[in-house]
């Protein structure tokens, strides 16, 4: 049967038909060309390539964006994408939001005119693939700290460093790296062709297996005047990108949360013991209850915040509270339904295991959960419990 | 050439259907493009495209049309986003619908659209009536091909050449425009529909196309006309009437016998099977 998802609060009715038709289609697509394979994926450690040039058909890449081949869509509906992307899998959902929110939106926003002509349309279309440089090995949760250097050349700039954890390294065309220039962070388009430019792998992972995940080497890297997003610089133009990218794993932790739901839910209904199915004991109810309550206030967050981001009042602390509060619902239900589906669940013919060692990286990257709680602690008291 | 393509709004069939107080229940339900009438839109897609290019043929138009309540443009907005160019909606309540009601609109629309094909799903799913194409075409006089599984629109588009399978095989007719199609499921194979533009070795996927995103948001300002029965002069009313609603009986338990004797005793003495 197909997917229908959870909606115990009619939010349904706040989305436009539009937002909905955008939601029924990539549910569909998900059903139809993701979940079949994906498991495959998942136990090989593999990205499913086949579905990039989907995704550029569909309209699915920097699906918010105006111009350039991009569908223009409401800042919603491309929440409601990142949550059917999840609900297929995390890893998915994180190469769309690296394509989406952290290369094509910056380039959208502070790219030169060529920079954009050259890069949106191509990778909207899903023929060109981006990535996004800006955690290195010592730098995580304070990327201020960056050790990559920028130094101005006769006829551009050349880039030095390390940068670690990032998505679609390794199947990228280009790399916006974030370099440290004359002491300020400034965004470097690098076509990941160039000379002294190479990415690894990183394998061995217990969590999003089916996306590519790199280490980037950066070597003497010379690159064009052409090369710096001129509209940016500090950690603003990073950090403008990152809370795109937040918004949308708000959402997205929604989507893994209810296929994890749906899964327990339907499970417990045919499973019987003793005397009738697991549904139907006192315990295994309170679960699915604890499930569908914090989805619920979970589809609320995003949906506030979609609509404060369209009407332009969205803060950063809003989007930490949500990513904060939703990935960490997520991460619980996951484990939750792996509980109900007991020995079952910790095989592949289930999607929970998958979902809960997914969110593992969710709960982790993009801000982890304990650098949103200090986001918001400081938002609220005026006192930062970190260096700044 | 043009295209009139009527669809249906019917409860997602893949959603348990729920009868309460001796009707189904329709509160909360799913409405989703009847699944014949979506493949009757990829088909006039299909038709007037080049797939390979993925452009419409120059002077080409598909014209979708539902005879249904406000909620029903919904519909009709998912197949202008696919890639129908403007709609019409005829407003009207589903009670007050029978074939022959909708048939006696289309006559009326197609009077006044006067296009060279009108094709439709073979039936809807929520009734499985599978009327509407037949009458229409007998209230038309024009000539009907049903069930079409593969269709081939002539390079002088005045004839199509339809595939319909049969028990004996797959029966070929041609029939003249303008005229009828009804289709089947196999007609959104890659393969199954020719418009001798398409390139012959061009696959399509398998099933109807996605709405694009940007489709989505280009159906907002393609336009939709909304019509009253009465403005098309129609004053036909319902000759069907529900009688009553019941779901089929549950089936009982399965039984497990000892043994093969057993087991032909019980099949001839309890199930009369043999």
């Amino acid at each position: 049967m197909a997917f229908r998802g959870l909606d115990y609060y009619g939010i349904d009715e706040l989305l436009t038909d539009e937002e909905r038709l955008v939601r029924d289609t990539v549910r569909d697509f998900v059903d139809r060309a993701i979940l079949p394979g994906i498991g495959k994926h998942w136990s090989a450690g593999t990205f499913p390539m086949e579905l990039v040039a989907h995704f550029g058909e569909l309209g699915l890449l920097g699906s918010s964006l105006t111009g350039y081949g991009c569908a223009g869509t409401s800042p919603t509906a491309y929440g409601l994408i990142c949550q059917e992307l999840e609900r297929g899998d995390s890893g998915i959902r994180s190469f769309a939001s690296v394509q989406s929110s952290l290369v094509m939106f910056p380039i959208h926003a502070f790219g030169s005119e060529e920079q954009k002509e050259r890069w949106l349309p191509a990778m909207a279309a899903g023929k060109a693939i981006g990535c996004f440089g800006l955690t290195e090995p010592d730098f995580g949760s304070n990327p201020n700290g960056m050790l990559t250097s920028a130094v101005r050349t006769a006829d551009g700039y050349r880039l030095n460093g390390t940068k670690r954890w990032i998505t679609n390294g390794n199947i990228a065309q280009v790399a916006l790296v974030w370099a440290k220039l004359d002491g300020v962070v400034r965004g470097f388009l690098v076509p990941t062709e160039t000379p002294g430019f190479t990415a690894r792998t990183i394998d061995g992972k217990w969590s999003l297996r089916a996306s590519v995940t790199s280490e980037l080497h950066l070597e003497d890297v010379n690159v064009g005047e052409d090369a710096i997003l001129p509209g940016v610089s500090g950690m603003r133009g990073p950090l403008s990108c990152l809370s795109q990218a937040r918004f949308g794993i708000c959402y997205g932790a929604v989507g893994a949360a209810m296929a994890c739901y749906d899964e327990a839910l339907s499970y417990a209904k045919d499973r019987v013991q003793f005397s009738r199915p697991i549904a139907g004991y006192q315990l295994v109810q309170r679960k699915l209850v604890d499930m569908v309550s914090e989805i619920t206030k979970a589809q609320l967050l995003a949906f506030r915040l979609g609509r404060l981001k369209e009407s332009g009042k969205l803060t950063a602390g809003q989007i930490s509270l949500a990513k904060r509060n939703n990935v960490s619902i997520a991460r619980d239900i996951a484990r939750d339904a792996r509980d109900i589906l007991g020995a079952n669940g910790v095989t592949d013919d289930y999607q929970c295991g998958r979902h809960m060692l997914n969110l593992e990286s969710v709960y982790t990257y993009e801000g982890t959960h304990d650098i949103h709680t200090l986001v918001v602690g400081q938002d609220v008291t005026g006192l930062a419990a970190f260096d700044r | 050439m043009k295209i009139l393509v009527p669809i249906k709004r019917v409860p997602d069939p893949a959603l348990k259907t729920k009868v309460k107080d001796g009707a189904i229940d329709l509160t909360g339900a799913n409405w989703v493009v009847n699944p014949f009438d979506e493949y009757a839109v990829e088909t006039a897609l299909r038709l007037l495209e080049n797939g390979e290019a993925g452009a419409r043929v120059a002077g080409a138009e598909i014209v979708v049309v539902t005879i249904g309540p406000e909620d029903a443009a919904q519909q009709l907005r998912s197949a202008l986003a696919t890639g129908a160019d403007r709609a019409i909606r005829v407003d009207a309540e589903d009670k007050a619908l029978d074939a022959g009601v909708v048939v006696a609109a289309l006559v009326q629309i197609i009077a006044a659209e006067k296009p060279d094909l009108v094709i439709l799903g073979k039936q809807a799913v929520d009734g499985d009536a599978n009327q509407v194409g037949q009458m229409l075409a007998g209230k038309l006089g024009w000539a009907q091909a049903t069930f079409a599984a593969s269709v081939e629109l002539a390079a002088d588009q005045k004839s199509v050449l339809v595939g319909r399978e049969v028990d004996a095989g797959v029966e070929y007719k041609r029939i003249g425009t303008p005229g009828i199609l009804t289709v089947d499921l196999r007609i959104v194979s890659p393969h199954s529909v020719k418009n001798n533009v398409t390139p012959a070795t061009f696959a399509y996927p398998d099933g109807p196309r996605y709405a694009s995103l940007k489709g989505i948001m280009a159906a907002k300002k393609k336009p939709m006309d909304v019509k009253k029965l009465s403005d098309y002069g129609v004053t036909t009313t319902p000759v069907t009437r529900e009688v009553g609603i019941e779901l089929p009986a549950a089936r009982a338990a399965g039984q497990i016998v000892a043994d093969i004797p057993t087991l032909v005793k019980k099949l001839a003495d309890e199930a009369k099977a043999i």
